[in-house]
């Protein structure tokens, strides 16, 4: 059973064990040069799919693909680089909700003007 | 007492003194970062809104656009985000002078990037598109524009931590405005990463 409070930090796993930064724990540093490595990689990905359009993939397969990429690249950045993995609950809901609220905001005007 | 376990206390004792348990600054910055969604929303939809609505003789994405060379500029910005943590743990362990290290670098990626966007918009300017040619040209100056702006501001506090570092004034004690700048930081990039694949990559 977790032991963890709604407002209180996440135990890291394969953290270094320093909290003294906020009162939180910080992973490895080798943790982070593994989410660089695979921000890299998807990033390469991404922009092949651009010069591959040019060989006739449909453009929906290639939206989907740089959109499942895109949330990819932007969970490992938010979860792991800000620290919202470990840190209280309280920031990720926070945050979370003002993207939610941007999107559906957006969504919508996109919407009233007819764009899709 | 050691000086791990010294610091540990003061971390808890700092947090103690909110009412809430957490940092009040870092909670204003997840606040004003929450905030800061909707000023990119905002922006990134309207240039979703504009891009289309050129004439057909009109200067567009495919026109000026250089990938290759974006895709650099990108990959310079997610790196700044590595050295960035590294910069942040290195000062939760209390290694000050690798702390100054990364601040230095990240500022330097930063700088890197921002130079890039400047290069990118002379050579758009020189192929014909102004800020006030078409709808796309305007829309795409004003998000681009907008993140470069807080690129910059990012590199400015950047300095401004190096400088207070240099001068003594950035302790272990003090980890958690290194921490707070990072967010900013990587939120930016985090902004990027949108803008990058959205603007463009997305088949036109």
């Amino acid at each position: 059973m977790s032991t963890a409070t709604p407002d209180t930090p996440n135990t890291a796993h394969g953290a270094d064990g320093h909290s003294a930064a906020g009162g939180h724990a910080h992973p490895s540093n080798w943790l982070y040069v593994k989410v660089a490595i695979a921000l890299a990689l998807l990033t390469a990905f991404e922009v092949f799919t651009y010069f591959e359009t040019v060989h006739g993939w449909g453009d929906n397969a290639i939206i989907v693909m740089l959109v499942a990429m895109m949330v990819l690249k932007f969970f490992l950045v938010v979860a792991f680089f800000m620290h919202l993995k470990f840190d209280a609950p309280i920031f990720w809901r926070l945050f979370v909700f003002g993207l939610i609220l941007a999107m559906a905001v957006y969504m919508v005007m996109l919407t009233a003007f007819r764009y899709w | 007492m050691t000086d791990t376990a010294a610091a540990e206390v003061a971390a808890l004792s700092e947090d103690h003194r909110t009412s809430t348990g957490i940092s009040n600054e870092k909670l204003a910055m997840w606040l004003f970062l929450g905030s800061e969604c909707l000023l990119f929303g905002g922006l990134i939809s309207t240039y979703m809104f504009n891009k289309g609505r050129i004439g057909p003789d009109d200067i567009g994405p495919d026109d000026v656009f250089d990938i290759p060379f974006t895709s650099v500029s990108s990959f310079v910005l997610l790196m700044s985000s590595l050295t960035m943590v590294f910069a942040v743990s290195s000062i939760a362990k209390g290694d000050l002078r690798r702390n100054r290290i990364w601040l230095a670098a990240t500022a330097a990626l930063g700088a890197t990037f921002v130079a890039g966007q400047v290069y990118e918009f002379t050579a758009f300017y020189s192929e014909g598109l102004g800020f006030t040619t078409n709808l796309f040209g305007s829309s795409f100056y004003a998000l681009t524009g907008f993140h470069g702006a807080h690129v910059t501001i990012g590199i400015i506090m950047l300095m401004s931590l190096f400088v207070m570092s240099v001068r003594g004034n950035l302790s272990r004690e003090r980890a958690e405005t290194v921490e707070i700048i990072g967010l900013y930081w990587h939120f930016v990039d985090v902004v990027w990463i949108v803008i990058f694949t959205i603007v463009y990559l997305f088949p036109q």
